[in-house]
């Protein structure tokens, strides 16, 4: 193919104005708001903004409002954690709600029926998670079916197993004995602990469980090999796998994480609900996966962040509690959320 | 069409071309790969519409904006990959764009009727609601020809459409040529391969490097001559090889064979051995199979490989791409937006992918040496980036390629597989591989090359082995290497087994 030599001078057309002189504030502001963090911040500065406005005669401003909204998000942004490894790595995982209502039911059961301590029962239940985000994540990497298939079949399957181990009952304290009648137990410590307030009854532990969630999902994407890997796979599977890039062993490793945290988040919803519900969870995994798309890590993959899903967590958690305290009715917040979430991801889309 | 001029950003791909087509007569467009060839048709067809010049038909002018309109113009292109769509009937393939409906409804009896119609004409027999997916490829191809001639075609283009096919199949398919003629359709035909050229060229218009060198009738262009207007080009003198002294024996192949899928085997039998600071070209048209046999040692292909592999006088079996690295192999791609890069990691993420064990150790990335090395590998090349922490999506090729070429540096490899190094790329981004080719000669690598100009294979290799539909058909030294010896071995004129091997040349899933 015949070509012509480039101007030598001249800057290169493909790479324009971003050059890396010392600029300005303004201009580095400018790129800040061009930027998916930026304009994840700009989302939740919006919802922020509407919260002042519509205070609810000053709820908005108490420090309870801000406490239950970041306690409400936690179970769901526990989930996003685990969703954003997979999403970036170019898969997605149906599965974390009904792993989290398999993983409540195995919690209560342990915790609540047979007394076991914390110390035997936070183990299993993750290792039961870490399992079903494994098999999830061996057929799609090594047998090679579609994520959406692998994981809406393991949702299925794990949904299944909650109510098999649950007799589709809610495993709560009232114990049945073999009689017939009702025993009540005491609520295990593991619950107290985890449904609890700290710093002078200002934050959730739930709260505090999901930042370290995202600590250590932080830790795995943004300064690790494995997170290296995602990204690159996500970006690119064949070009990855043609750089030696352990491309079916990193896949797994995000469906294994994505279902530990799902473990987390079950051990967080049962510890709320006081009871094992085999029913809980349905729907979240929807809620995880738009946290992580309002964010802006791209469902296609290769691109996006733990930080950004904080954003979009912050911004959902808010805005649901702003329409709630506006005593804006479920049926009108689930369409605003769903107006939001095409609103967001419009602005999120990269200008090209 | 007259005066065509097409650029694809700065590069300059036509160049004040003509060509005409008559009806009743088979004109061939030949060339070599990179020609203009394909860029002709797609103008052709309407699908690249910013171009200059003229296009007639029937004498009036006519500029298709869309394959649409280019259809309605008379104009069919059958494409090297079949542009069916495979789940669909053989009914609903003909008629995708204009079927009979009322009321909006199709009328499925109306459209398989006029279906079996239109397949009878080429002699064909099936059942026009099975999948088009379940017949196979020739009768495909045939099914694509019923489509064009259902659109009352006036101008069909074939695009190597017997590169897929084996010789009875082929057989057919020049009848068919025959038939069509006689309708009063013009054939453009493009294809690599002399037998055929020879065979059904009315006339041939040859292009090279996107200029029009001229068009002649077949009777008065013999094979040699039509040879020497597809390479006659000086050997543009930037491509230089310094040489240095030989080392042992890297890397040496015994009958190798690969088979992706545990389908035809695409490389059969290939013998080679390269030596410390040597280069071996490895020249070949299009379906050579040379790139295969990279993918298929490099461990692209997992285990469908047979044949024995020899590292440093070790016997290898590369299974995964990831061992051979570990070995000290490097594989530039020929591809490097499908298969070389992630487009969207940053420069220094890019360079550090296939070395990132080394450069993480204990799993942790350390930011600071995979900047260290993004700025060791890049610095000689002046690769024009703004940061490199930019995405490598918004390079230009030719630094992209640099990127490419930095992260297999990191590996320090000892054998370089380079598959088409130097496309797509500019003059001066090529001046510097070729002289980056020969620094890592130099050091020891040994390098297997794969290039489809042949100035460059020319110029940069100290031996050349041509493959042919998968096998190797001759070999060169530097010394007695011409363009027309390397360019009819590569077509398979003088090809040493029999046409009857049926090395499939179709894509294959990977590159």
């Amino acid at each position: 193919m015949k070509t012509i030599t480039h101007n030598r001078i001249a800057p290169d057309p493909a790479a324009p104005s971003n050059s890396s002189e010392p600029s300005s504030k303004s201009s580095r502001l400018r790129r800040f708001a061009a930027s998916p963090a930026g304009r994840a911040f700009a989302a939740l500065l919006l919802v922020m903004i509407v919260g002042v406005i519509f205070n609810a005669d000053g709820a908005f401003f108490k420090i309870g409002t801000h406490r239950d909204a970041l306690r409400q998000a936690s179970v769901y942004g526990i989930l996003a954690c685990g969703l954003t490894l997979v999403i970036i790595s170019g898969g997605i995982d149906l599965a974390v709600g009904s792993m989290l209502a398999l993983v409540a039911v195995a919690c209560a059961k342990m915790a609540i029926q047979y007394g076991w301590s914390a110390w035997l029962v936070v183990p299993i239940c993750l290792i039961l998670g870490a399992s079903c985000g494994g098999v999830a994540g061996f057929v799609t990497a090594r047998l090679q079916v579609q994520p959406f298939i692998a994981t809406l079949a393991m949702m299925v399957f794990a949904r299944g197993l909650a109510k098999y181990a649950s007799g589709g009952m809610k495993v709560s304290t009232a114990v049945r004995n073999p009689d017939g009648t009702y025993r009540y137990v005491n609520v295990p410590p593991l619950f107290h602990f985890v449904d609890n307030r700290i710093l002078g009854d200002n934050v959730s532990v739930v709260t505090i469980i999901f930042l370290l969630c995202i600590l250590v999902a932080w830790l795995f994407t943004a300064k690790h090999r494995w997170g290296r890997y995602l990204y690159a796979i996500g970006g690119n599977e064949e070009a990855s796998r043609l750089s030696g890039v352990p491309v079916v062993g990193a896949k797994m490793f995000a469906y294994v994480l994505s279902g530990a945290f799902a473990a987390v988040a079950g051990i967080c919803q049962a510890a709320q609900e006081q009871q094992g519900d085999p029913e809980a969870g349905a729907g979240y995994e929807l809620i995880g996966i738009a946290m992580v798309v309002i964010g802006g890590t791209s469902l296609m993959g290769g691109r996006g962040g733990i930080g950004l899903t904080l954003l979009g967590v912050l911004t959902i958690g808010y805005l649901d509690k702003i329409l709630s305290i506006n005593a804006v009715p479920e049926a009108g917040r689930l369409m605003m959320t769903g107006v939001i979430i095409v609103i967001a991801v419009l602005t999120q889309r990269r200008s090209r | 069409m007259s005066g065509i001029t097409k650029r694809f950003g700065s590069a300059l791909v036509l160049n004040n071309v003509q060509f005409d087509v008559r009806s009743g007569e088979v004109h061939v467009l030949a060339g070599e790969n990179g020609a203009g060839k394909s860029t002709l048709v797609k103008i052709l067809a309407g699908v690249h519409t910013d171009f200059e010049g003229q296009i007639k038909i029937n004498g009036r002018e006519a500029r298709p904006r869309t394959t649409l309109e280019a259809s309605a113009l008379g104009i069919a292109v059958i494409h090297q990959e079949l542009s069916l769509i495979g789940p669909m009937s053989v009914a609903d393939n003909i008629f995708l764009d204009r079927m009979p409906t009322r009321a909006g409804f199709v009328q499925d009896k109306l459209q398989a009727e006029q279906a079996v119609a239109c397949i009878r004409q080429l002699g064909l027999d099936i059942d026009v609601r099975e999948p088009v997916e379940r017949f196979p490829i020739a009768v495909q191809q045939l099914i694509e020809i019923a489509k064009a001639l259902s659109q009352n075609a006036k101008v069909i283009i074939m695009d190597e459409p017997t590169s897929a096919l084996n010789a009875p199949e082929a057989e057919r398919l020049f009848a068919l040529i025959r038939s069509l003629k006689e309708r009063g359709c013009g054939i453009v035909y493009i294809s690599h391969k002399m037998e055929e050229i020879e065979r059904i060229a009315d006339r041939i218009t040859v292009l090279r490097d996107g200029e029009w060198i001229g068009t002649t009738p077949a009777s008065e262009l013999p094979v040699t001559r039509l040879i020497e207007w597809m390479v006659g080009r000086k050997i543009e003198e930037f491509a230089t090889r310094n040489a240095p002294p030989l080392g042992a024996e890297r890397l040496r192949l015994e009958n190798f064979c690969v088979f992706p899928g545990g389908r035809n085997p695409v490389v059969q039998n290939v013998s080679l051995s390269v030596r410390a600071g040597e280069i071996l070209g490895l020249g070949g048209l299009q379906g050579s199979g040379a790139s295969e046999l990279f993918v298929g040692l490099f461990g692209g292909y997992g285990r469908a490989t047979r044949g024995a592999t020899y590292l440093d006088g070790k016997q290898v079996r590369f299974t995964a791409p990831r061992e051979a690295i570990e070995a000290g192999v490097a594989f530039l791609t020929n591809d490097r937006k499908a298969t070389g890069l992630v487009l969207s990691l940053s420069i220094t993420a890019n360079v550090a992918l296939a070395a990132l064990p080394a450069l993480s150790p204990g799993g942790w990335l350390r930011p600071s040496r995979e900047h260290a090395a993004a700025v060791n590998a890049t610095a000689p090349m002046r690769l024009r980036a703004a940061s490199l922490d930019m995405e490598v999506n918004a390079l230009s090729g030719g630094n992209q390629q640099k990127v490419a070429i930095a992260k297999w540096l990191q590996i320090e490899p000892k054998v370089l597989l380079l598959d088409e190094p130097t496309r797509g790329i500019d003059i001066a981004a090529k001046r510097e591989i070729y002289q980056m080719i020969n620094e890592w000669t130099a050091r020891g690598v040994a390098v297997l090359l794969i290039t489809s100009e042949m100035p460059e294979l020319l110029a940069l290799s100290d031996r050349i082995m041509v493959m042919h539909r998968g096998c190797l058909t001759a070999e060169f030294s530097r010394a007695n290497a011409t363009p027309e010896a390397v360019l009819s071995a590569a077509m398979g004129s003088s090809a040493v087994p029999p046409s009857g091997n049926q090395a499939s040349s179709r894509k294959s899933p990977i590159l």
